[in-house]
């Protein structure tokens, strides 16, 4: 036994060493990207780790690894249990050899998400049991239960982390040993492809999994009975840890339901509970997952406060102050609220493309390049360049979910045909679902403009590779595809490679590849500033300088400001000397010089 | 002691990095250690800001309103954006150099310096504030602003942490190479923050 301060992805992977996985896949996404990064860095020698192309793909190799017989976990973030959702639904019906376990991480809030759905939700839907994490440490223990219950019930076993786990850190108790599990190897049977007849008598024996799994969970460590007073709480996750706090502040009595297992529901100890309580206030963040169950369970026995009777937000993150709301209100104690002091007004400081960032060159030179064409449509994709649609570049119409602005740009084209539709995607993206759409346009003749932003690696989430960079998740050589060949195989024949920072060379290419009718494409390939070394050289305002503040006005580029005498000065410990604004300066005031700090 | 310290920034200051460090003394010490960071989308020049909490076993990993212990500000907007977050009597120490948000450089906001520094002194009447970019340069890097203002807060007496304690974690938690010039910035913080001090009593 040893004490590291694990953050709980890094707990998340710890377990699953310790239980003996033996593969494990994964696409990026935040707050689950640092699953994989930990078995990076653990370089364990028994662990098979990859990012896959997409989360779809990267459940489908799980699977055929715990088919085989061998350990196998896939991480991802929310949004990608969506594209992997295929997969998921057929594999609670044909199951698994070896224990496979799903890490899904939930974002309320959202704080670096598209939707804030709740993967317990998922779980329902597709009748597979899952663990919901109150803290790191919990998540170390659940991650190797989850295992032994997957191959127990021969099923995916969901985790699912929220934000507050996956980011927070604590001290772990780790174990010394990790669990030996021999991998029998693929046996060949019948009941591994899905047909109808079978899909039906496996329909029928999922159902009454339902029941076997909420029986063990009676039991579960996971899940317990704190009894205190005949007011019943209900609590799932995060939430128990700021419930907690609340209840220690103010010395409330109440009898409280820790529920690590909230689908499917420990109907026994969850009827126990209903029967020692007067009533439940049910504290989960996002969806009623625990509340329904027990509403259902309680029959009208008990009242079942929380979501249905608008005692706690489906939306949002929860917090010491949501639950004490929720707990004052529900207790009868008045909620003081302090007068609010008066505080100065701050300012926004939304994310914005770094200073140097490729996109701003490419997005500018597009702007310019398609100026003259009457509403040109300026489709957006997932990844750091959805910042483009940020002022003053304002080069982002839409934005939906992975892979979607080169298809929602094909459907725009044809409602409002002549219009210039232009798709940015990134290079990971277009590996993820970026494809399939291309294919489309081309099959369909759609006259769009794809623009892949090719910075050489998936930026957003910390700079992970992926298959267009040359590298494996494990830092191993791997073939670099081409993304103009793969445009070019795709059928497109219009395709220009440029570098985004030569400025008027961009420009033509923008307006040749805009102008053609019919599918075309644009690469712009420079580096992540993450990724190249600063150079020795910046670029500088001199006294030439009008105050006309063009350049800040055009590109939004956060190494510029004005000074107090309303001149642009440039940061020269964030400038990467791109040398952008050069180009926009109308006084060639901006100078490439030595750099000073 | 303090227990709940929240570390304030903007994404790329090395606020991270910061919380590392002091949650790896204060395991050292032998403490339960609880964590909250932002991370992901914010993390490209926006707001972010860490919580570490000491002795926590029983905490929730994020610092309820007015229950923090120390503010550790790496810019004077993002300081003043924690005030409510402290509790009376918090102690706080502020890197006072200004980063204009890109959206009040376009004219869409304002940033009103001398406010948040008066609003900022006016609660924390015994608070540290420093210009610590020019000492991170000295230290030789702009991005060891960070361990510059751990200095800080260690020379303020601030955190429940020795010098050899902060450092130790320093040195374990940074590549060797890169182990000097973080030393250097942390004692010029120091320094600064004592100097301070005897400046005021």
């Amino acid at each position: 036994m040893s004490k590291r301060i694990c953050m709980g992805n890094e707990a998340i992977a710890l377990g699953a060493i310790a239980a003996g996985v033996k593969v494990v896949t994964g696409y990026p996404g935040t707050p689950s990207t640092e699953i994989i990064e930990t078995f990076v860095h653990e370089k364990n020698p028994n662990v098979n780790v990859q990012w896959s192309t997409n989360e779809k793909v990267a459940l489908e190799v799980a699977a055929g690894a715990a088919y085989a017989g061998a350990r196998a976990m896939v991480t991802m973030k929310q949004v990608g249990l969506n594209v992997a959702s295929d997969p998921l639904m057929c594999l609670s019906y044909i199951g698994v050899e070896g224990g496979l376990v799903v890490a899904v991480a939930d974002d309320p809030g959202p704080w670096s998400s598209q939707t804030e759905q709740d993967t317990r939700s998922f779980a329902r839907h597709a009748n597979l049991p899952v663990f919901d994490p109150s803290s790191p440490e919990e998540a170390y223990e659940m991650v190797q239960e989850a295992f032994n219950l997957s191959e127990e019930f021969k099923l995916p076993v969901i985790l699912r982390p929220t934000t507050r786990v996956c980011h927070a850190s604590a001290t772990v108790r780790l174990k010394d040993d990790v669990k030996q599990i021999t991998t029998l190897g693929f046996e060949k049977r019948p009941e591994w492809c899905i047909f109808p007849s079978l899909s039906y008598v496996k329909h029928g024996e999922l159902e009454i999994k339902q029941n076997t799994l909420s029986n063990k969970f009676d039991t579960s460590i996971f899940n317990k009975i704190f009894k205190g007073s005949r007011k019943g709480i209900a609590v799932s996750g995060v939430s128990y840890l700021y419930l907690k706090e609340v209840i220690k502040e103010f010395n409330l009595d109440v009898s409280i339901f820790k529920i690590g297992t909230p689908y499917p529901l420990p109907a026994g100890l969850a009827e126990k509970f209903v029967s020692t309580v007067d009533s439940i206030l049910v504290i989960e963040e996002l969806d009623p997952i625990v509340e329904e169950q027990l509403l259902i369970l309680a029959a009208g026995r008990i009242p079942i406060f929380g979501k249905n009777t608008d005692d706690t937000p489906y939306n949002g993150e929860f917090s010491f102050e949501v639950i004490k709301k929720a707990l004052f209100g529900y207790l009868g104690i008045e909620n003081k609220e302090e007068p609010k002091e008066e505080l100065p007004q701050m300012p926004m400081r939304p994310p914005v493309l770094c200073g140097g960032c490729p996109h701003r060159a490419s997005f500018y030179a597009a702007k310019i390049a398609t100026k003259d064409f009457k509403k040109p449509i300026y489709c957006g994709d997932i990844g750091c360049y959805t910042l483009g649609n940020a002022a003053p570049l304002n080069m982002v119409d839409t934005c939906l979910c992975m892979g979607a602005g080169i298809t929602v740009a094909q459907g725009l084209a044809l409602a409002e045909p002549g219009t210039k539709c232009l798709a940015f995607i990134g290079d990971s993206t277009f590996f993820h679902t970026g494809i399939p759409g291309v294919i489309n346009a081309v099959y369909n003749n759609t006259d769009i403009t794809i623009v892949v932003l090719d910075n050489r690696t998936t930026a957003m989430t910390g700079c992970q590779p992926h298959p267009g960079t040359g590298k494996t998740a494990m830092g191993e050589p791997a073939k670099a595809l081409d993304i103009e060949a793969i445009l070019r195989a795709c059928g497109v024949e219009e395709i220009y490679t440029v570098n985004p920072f030569d400025y008027s060379e961009s420009v033509e290419v923008f307006k040749k590849a805009v102008s053609f009718n019919g599918p075309s494409a644009v690469i712009a390939k420079a580096p992540c500033i993450t990724l190249i070394k600063m150079p020795p050289t910046v670029h500088r305002v001199n006294e030439s300088c009008i105050g006309c503040l063009n350049c800040i006005n055009e590109l939004g580029c956060p190494a510029m400001t004005p000074n107090e005498k309303g001149f642009v000065v440039i940061n020269e410990s964030t400038c990467t000397d791109c040398g952008l604004c050069a180009n926009v300066c109308p006084v060639d005031a901006i100078q490439r010089g030595e750099r000073n700090g | 002691m303090v227990k709940s310290i929240v570390i304030a920034g903007v994404g790329g200051q090395g606020t991270l990095f910061a919380s590392k460090i002091i949650s790896c003394a204060a395991q050292s010490k032998g403490y339960f250690v609880r964590t909250s960071e932002t991370i992901g989308m914010a993390q490209r020049g926006g707001s972010v800001c860490g919580h570490i909490r000491i002795d926590s076993e029983e905490l929730a990993p994020v610092i309820p309103s007015g229950h923090a212990d120390m503010l550790i500000a790496f810019e004077l907007a993002e300081a003043a954006r924690q005030i409510l977050k402290l509790a009376h009597g918090a102690q706080c120490v502020v890197n006072i150099d200004t980063i204009i948000p890109t959206n009040v450089a376009l004219k869409k906001g304002k940033y009103l310096a001398d406010e948040y520094l008066k609003a900022l002194k006016s609660y924390f009447p015994n608070g540290v504030f420093i210009s610590g970019g020019k000492l991170a340069l000295e230290a030789g890097d702009a991005r060891t602003l960070n361990i510059v203002l751990l200095g800080a807060s260690v020379g303020a007496g601030a955190l429940p942490f020795t010098e050899e304690e902060i450092l130790e974690a320093i040195k374990s938690c940074l590549k060797p190479k890169l182990v000097e010039m973080n030393v250097k910035a942390f004692n010029l913080g120091m320094q600064e923050a004592k100097k301070l001090r005897n400046s005021n009593s």
